[in-house]
């Protein structure tokens, strides 16, 4: 294509640059989002995406400013100011008092050192804590407890008033870079290489009152964690910055099983050389972490791998998923995967079984890998033996959404409503199914007609 | 466009068979009657054989008092065009027949010249014997040095066609008349600067003459009075009288608009910004209110007087102004350019205009559809409504006039301080005001009077009435007429909305240096009636003059110094005038100034109805009013409001186009009332024809398609591109070959709203996913830096979106094209040779396209299930075979379809509020690699 658009010798050397990544072509069949709504509003990389209820999402980035928007007709509901720096963190908080209808909240944190809380109904500022000494990196709402965490260079525990209830202390200067919730009033919060658990008891002396205690630190990992992930009230999985995938145990937080050979390619002699050649810690790290019941899904520099949690191996993998970092995955419903990459492209995946189809090279080879951890030889046998009665999987591209001409931090997945992503070219971009859109418009311009007497519609 | 089909409710498919089966016959309207001398062989588009002239042209004569009859210019101003035609000759003709009861001179029972404000007159005219036929306007100038003070003039539509003069009456009608209310608006400019010019040379003579006098009386002991002493007082006498002559000229000229303004038929001419800006500088401080015609009358400065020999005010020069002496500059070339476009728009044969005209009026009722492929600037502009009367069958006159007359019965006069619904009564108005015209003027003039010149009513001056300069003495009778006629309407109260020349008068004086200009734009003067005027000037607007002139200019100076009961009267007088006009500045000038602004913005709501809470003070108000004019303040609002309401009015029948100009409606109401003081700048447009620009750029568009046709094999699927909403981009190192391309394919492009075509001609930076969005047809430039490869990488990146022709190798990469329908529209073995033509095919195929569209987008069943439990694949098969074997479309034909459908769709559920919000569909389709 490119090459047919230069034109014959005129093109510089190195444009087309030879890549290993799948591309899929412009047959796209299984691919329903065939329109684009272009969101325009931010003014610098949009990060997060959150979603509010069944049609409306936030967008925040590095601009301070927080936008809200109908997912389904993209339209901008609320532009929200009050911060001053880049927000850093976000967190829905919906009350779910009896007495009074829904509210929907949401909590924001930025770089300003403060965190504010918004509601979504009337795009009002409900209100705001600024007496943080260190930038909130993140938030986490107990639902449960009806209280919200926040995670900076300590761990402070506030009520839905936002009165601090009890705090930690410093931890380090780094600060708390993921949070997630543990059973039996738990949480996990990743500080650098360690991984501390940390316990809510409720306090003796008044009824609301909670205190946070350190349970346990677990510095399994060699490097900084960089994602944290539940996956049921049973397990949850961290990632690090040199490629471990370490499974734990949600209520003794012991190692259940742990994968770190995501790059180590001179284990497996089958392997292809160009995979070989470049192996910085960047191409390893573990982006991002997600998971359905069976598997968990680990967006890997650039590569996606599933890991059977059952199986305790990578089952499927696409090494060079994308031409670079993968930032973000999801699970859909429907067997298929989301990815989405500093490179500006969004994939989807669907994870397949394989059909008896040994004489393959490549994934078998790559499958063949994984099974090899360190770790644990048991598991390493039970894999072996499983591999000759379990069907194989593989991961195929069904469409891919271009669109943002720059990395595309995140997404956020709405079901039949679309996909709405954001990326560092300020841009929001809601992906539609076509048809289903169609069909609505036909909907409400039949109402419309019949709203204004145009046409008397007969049933 | 024209032939979208009506929409036929079917229910049965064999029911629609049927009506596609069976060809619609041709609207009656298009039934052109045959050429009665077809049988002859003759082409129905050859000249008239006796016709002198090559084609139809436009004629200025003149009746000229010296020379007769005569032709001024044509237009075009081309001797080939009228040819042998003998002019002079046919100028006597369209002179002779003017009817203008052109009365003029001084009437019996009135002391002074009256200006008479003729209509101008329209009449065919027909010359078989030189195979010419004319429409004939004819207007009078005004000339203060010609006879009566008119010059006659005329502006002819020749044209060798009867039928077309006739059958286009109407349309010459409203053309010319918006010229010549162009010409005669500058030429009312012109004569009243005329008149102030005259009016100063008078004033210098008459103080020249005064001195004289003074100094022969001083010198002259004798007692008795020397025939040269005496000589020298019947020529000032005689200056005196032309001075009030002259006054009472001016104020006629100036009260001409107010009164016209009533007349439902009169559009003042509005002139364009250009000309406001170029006066702001002069006028700042004239605020005047009316639009258009006020401010045009601005006083030019820096003019010294001449002394005026005795008698040479009665000789006149032997040479006459010409057209162009006699109208302001400005307008004048306005006014050409109106008739070089009434030139343009009536060219051709008649029938085309015909057609034209009737297919106009029927996509005017397309409302839905029209705005696919139709001109921007034909949607944009305002339905004239000429449109209207073009087809009688598709008229709305009547509908209109049912209206009119049937709207609520108005507030009359009652309401004249309450703006309240003003604008509802505008068509009432129109209408009641010829019998109610005098009666509001009344009420002003009475009021106004009675309130400022009730102290001295009793005061015994009546004995001065002789003088001419007593002035407060006819001020005062006139308010003791005024006075019984308002008693004599007892229903009226005495409104304070009278009070508006006055105050007006008075904050001007605070801020104005120059008391002329004072004088030239006070308003308040228009509002005299007839009856009053010979009691003019009033008091008010004499005073400045006493004030502020300097030397010995003085307007009232004291005449007669023997008679000392006399000049103790004048001075007395003037001490009177004079408190009331300061106390009328301490008084009025802070309300004047402080209610405007919240007045501004408060009055306008959604409704379009301008509402004034009720004030607290009558000072307020009568600030209020001040702001909106010295103008009766209803009339000046119809006045202003006239075009948009005509407009709305015309509109009844579509909804959206309505709508839209009752939004026009607010926005002008809401300017009138806060915006009242600047000059007008947000009236409409007074050429409402289609530009001939895009006539041109249809031919040129046309041309290059043709072309493109035929040279390029791969048409189709680029054509098809465009039709289907796939941006296709050219691609090219030259930016005119890339921009003729671009202008070729322009045409075949949908419109995604009414707002403009979506199309960019030339390109040199990176295009992203947004341009997609906005843009569906993009001139993009091919460069060989480093920049352009990074526009070549976002191409290749995007290429799913686009489908791109290069103009420099020549080849297309786009998706496979199967279908029919772009060979109909796009034969390159075509016989259509003209540009025009050919853009008249590609719209009457983009017509059949758009029906089938329309079909598609609002058959219901089509789109939804007809019961609950319908699944939606039987839908979908529904949809499919309705498509394929109802439309008869075939493989990628109905992907066309399906985008327009989407583009009406969008279109009508849009909200009028909130634009469209764009989005970008597409296709995940393989493209393909054509070369020539």
């Amino acid at each position: 294509m490119l090459r047919w658009l230069i034109g014959g010798g005129r093109e510089p050397q190195g444009l087309a640059e030879k890549s290993s990544v799948q591309t899929i072509g412009e047959e796209q069949i299984q691919n329903p989002y065939t329109e684009l709504l272009v969101l325009k509003g931010h003014q610098d990389i949009v990060r997060f995406l959150v979603q509010i209820d069944d049609c409306r999402f936030a967008s925040a980035g590095d601009d301070g400013i927080i936008f809200l928007w109908n997912a389904q007709t993209g339209e901008k509901l609320f532009e929200l100011h009050g911060h001053t720096h880049k927000i850093t963190a976000i967190a829905p908080f919906s009350s779910s008092d009896a007495s009074e209808e829904k509210k929907h909240l949401i909590l924001t944190a930025s770089a300003d050192r403060t965190v504010i809380v918004w509601d979504c109904t009337s795009g009002r500022q409900v209100q705001r804590v600024s007496c943080f000494h260190s930038t909130v990196k993140c938030l986490t709402v107990l639902q449960r407890l009806d209280v919200w965490l926040s995670g900076g260079s300590d761990l402070c525990v506030w009520n839905r008033k936002l009165d601090l209830l009890c705090k930690t202390s410093h931890l380090t200067d780094a600060g708390i870079s993921a949070l997630i919730e543990l059973p039996k009033n738990c949480v996990a919060a990743a500080v650098g290489k360690e991984l501390i658990i940390f316990r809510l008891l409720a306090s003796n002396d008044r009824s609301e009152g909670w205190n946070v205690l350190e349970v346990k630190r677990l510095v399994d990992h060699q490097d900084s964690i960089l994602s944290l992930a539940s996956v049921n009230d049973l397990t949850f999985v961290t990632g690090s910055h040199v490629g471990e995938l370490i499974v734990w145990d949600a209520l003794d937080w012991t190692k259940q099983a742990s994968e770190c050979n995501f790059w180590d390619s001179s284990v497996h002699p089958d392997v292809q050389p160009e995979i070989k050649l470049s192996q910085s810690p960047n191409e390893t790290s573990i982006q991002h972490l997600t998971s359905d019941e069976e598997c968990v899904f680990a967006a890997v520099g650039k590569g996606i791998y599933v890991y059977n949690l059952q199986m305790k191996r990578v089952i499927a993998c696409q090494r060079t998923a994308h031409d670079s970092s993968v930032l973000h995955i999801e699970k859909l419903p429907n067997r298929q995967l989301i990815s989405c990459s500093e490179d500006g492209s969004v994939r989807i995946w669907e994870l397949r079984e394989k059909q008896q189809l040994p004489a393959e090279p490549i994934p078998t080879g790559f499958f063949n890998m994984w099974g090899f951890g360190r770790a644990n030889k048991q598991a390493n046998q039970a894999a072996k033996k499983m591999q000759e009665n379990t069907p194989m999987y593989f991961l195929e591209l069904v469409g891919d959404l271009i669109g943002h001409s720059s990395a595309v931090q995140m997404f956020l997945y709405f079901g039949e409503l679309g996909l709405a992503t954001c990326s560092a070219d300020h841009l929001i971009i809601l992906w539609k199914d076509g048809e289903r859109e169609s069909r609505l418009r036909s909907l409400t311009l039949f109402q419309k007609l019949a709203q204004n007497g145009d046409l008397q519609l007969k049933f | 466009m024209i032939s979208a089909p009506d929409v036929v409710a079917f229910t049965r498919e064999e029911e629609l068979e049927d009506e596609l089966c069976s060809e619609p016959p041709l609207p009656e309207e298009y039934s052109v009657p045959l050429f009665p001398f077809a049988s002859h062989g003759a082409n129905p588009w050859a000249k008239v054989a006796s016709s002198k002239f090559t084609r139809d042209f436009i004629l200025i004569s003149e009746f000229s008092e010296q020379v007769g009859p005569q032709p001024l210019l044509t237009i075009p101003d081309d001797a080939k065009v009228s040819g042998t035609f003998d002019l002079n000759y046919f100028s006597l003709r369209i002179m002779s027949v003017d009817y203008q009861a052109s009365f003029v001179g001084h009437p019996p029972g009135s002391a002074y010249p009256k200006l008479n404000f003729v209509e101008d007159s329209k009449v065919v005219l027909g010359d078989s014997k030189e195979g010419a036929f004319a429409y004939v306007h004819h207007l009078t100038l005004y000339d203060l040095e010609a006879r009566g003070f008119v010059r006659p003039f005329c502006m002819a539509y020749i044209s060798a066609d009867e039928h077309k003069i006739m059958q286009q009456f109407q349309e010459l009608s409203a053309e010319f008349s918006k010229a010549s209310e162009c010409l005669k608006t500058g030429n009312r400019k012109a004569f009243a600067n005329e008149l102030e010019k005259k009016l100063k040379d008078l004033d210098y003579t008459r103080t020249v003459l005064h001195n004289e006098t003074e100094i022969q009386k001083k010198a002259n002991d004798k007692g008795y009075y020397t025939t040269q002493a005496i000589e020298k007082a019947n020529e000032l006498a005689s200056v005196e009288k032309s001075i009030i002559e002259h006054q009472d000229l001016l104020k006629q000229i100036r009260s001409y608009p107010y009164r016209k303004l009533k007349e439902s038929d009169f559009h003042p001419y509005e002139p364009e910004c250009a000309l406001d800006q170029a006066n702001v500088g002069c006028d700042q401080d004239l605020t005047t209110s009316e639009p258009g015609e006020t401010h045009v009358y601005a006083h030019v400065p820096s003019y010294t007087p001449k002394l005026i020999k005795a008698k040479s005010a009665k000789c006149f020069d032997k040479k006459l102004k010409t057209l162009e002496e006699l109208c302001d500059i400005y307008f004048f070339t306005q006014t050409l350019d109106q008739l070089h476009q009434i030139e343009r728009t009536f060219r051709g044969d008649v029938c085309y205009l015909l057609t034209d005209q009737i297919s106009r009026a029927l996509l005017k009722q397309q409302s839905v559809t029209n705005f696919l492929f139709e001109d921007v600037s034909f949607l944009d502009e305002k339905p004239p409504e000429k449109q209207y009367r073009g087809c009688q069958g598709l008229s709305q006159d009547a509908v209109d006039g049912k209206c009119l007359e049937e709207s609520p019965a108005p507030k009359v006069v009652i309401s004249l301080g309450s703006y309240k619904s003003s604008v509802e009564c505008v068509p009432i108005k129109m209408e009641q005001e010829i019998e109610d015209s005098q009666e509001p003027k009344m009420t002003e003039s009475v009021t106004f009077e009675h309130q400022e010149n009730l102290d001295y009513l009793d005061t015994d001056i009546k004995g001065s009435i002789s003088s001419g300069e007593s002035i407060e003495v006819l001020g005062t009778e006139k308010s003791a007429s005024g006075l019984t006629k308002s008693e004599s309407q007892a229903s009226l109260p005495i409104s304070p909305s009278p009070q508006v020349g006055r105050s007006k008068v008075g904050s001007r004086r605070t801020v104005s240096e120059d008391s002329i200009e004072v004088l030239s734009t006070c308003p308040s003067e228009s509002l005299i009636p007839e009856d009053f005027k010979a009691s003019y000037p009033s008091a008010i607007n004499e005073e400045p003059y006493a004030d502020d002139e300097e030397g010995g200019l003085r307007f009232t100076p004291k005449l007669n110094p023997d008679n000392a009961d006399e000049q103790d009267d004048v001075s007395n007088q003037e001490n009177l005038v004079q408190v009331d006009s300061a106390c009328c500045i301490g008084k009025e000038s802070p309300n004047f100034l402080e209610p405007l602004p919240d007045l501004g913005q408060k009055p306008c709501d959604e409704d379009g109805v301008v509402r004034i809470p009720p004030q607290p003070y009558r000072q307020a108000e009568q600030g209020l009013h001040g702001s909106f004019g010295g103008v009766p303040s209803h009339d000046s609002i119809s006045g202003g409001l006239l075009p948009y309401e005509l407009d709305s009015r015309y509109l009844t029948g579509s909804r959206e186009v309505s709508k839209s100009s009752l939004d026009e409606c607010s926005d002008s109401t809401s300017y009138i009332s806060s915006a009242a003081s600047t000059c007008s700048d947000r009236t409409p447009s007074p050429a409402h024809l289609a530009c001939p620009a895009s006539e041109k750029h249809k031919k040129k568009a046309g041309q290059n398609a043709l072309r493109f046709i035929r040279q390029y094999p791969f048409a189709h699927p680029a054509i098809y591109s465009l039709l289907s909403g796939r941006t296709l981009i050219v691609l090219g190192e030259e930016e005119a070959i890339v921009k003729k391309l671009v202008t070729a394919l322009s045409i075949f492009v949908p419109n995604c709203g009414i707002y403009a075509k979506p199309v960019k001609h030339w390109v040199t930076s990176p295009l992203h996913v947004v341009d997609f969005q906005k843009w569906k047809l993009i001139g993009l430039q091919r460069m060989v830096s480093p920049a352009g490869v990074n526009v070549l990488h976002a191409l290749s990146r995007y290429s799913r979106y686009v489908s791109i022709l290069d103009a420099d190798s020549k080849t297309l990469r786009c998706p496979l094209y199967k279908g029919t329908l772009v060979s109909r529209l796009a034969d390159h073995r075509t016989q259509i040779k003209r540009g025009s033509t050919y853009y008249m095919h590609v719209q009457s195929i983009l017509t059949q396209l758009c029906s089938k569209a329309f079909l598609f987008t609002f058959c219901h069943h089509l789109h939804l299930p007809i019961s609950e439990r319908e699944p939606e694949e039987s839908v979908v098969n529904r949809r499919m075979n309705f498509l394929k074997l109802q439309l008869g479309l075939a493989n990628e034909d109905i992907k066309i379809v399906q985008y327009l459908a989407e583009l009406l769709k969008l279109q009508y559920i849009q909200e009028p509020g909130q634009g469209v919000n764009p989005l970008l569909r597409f296709d995940y389709v393989p493209s393909f690699l054509y070369k020539i």
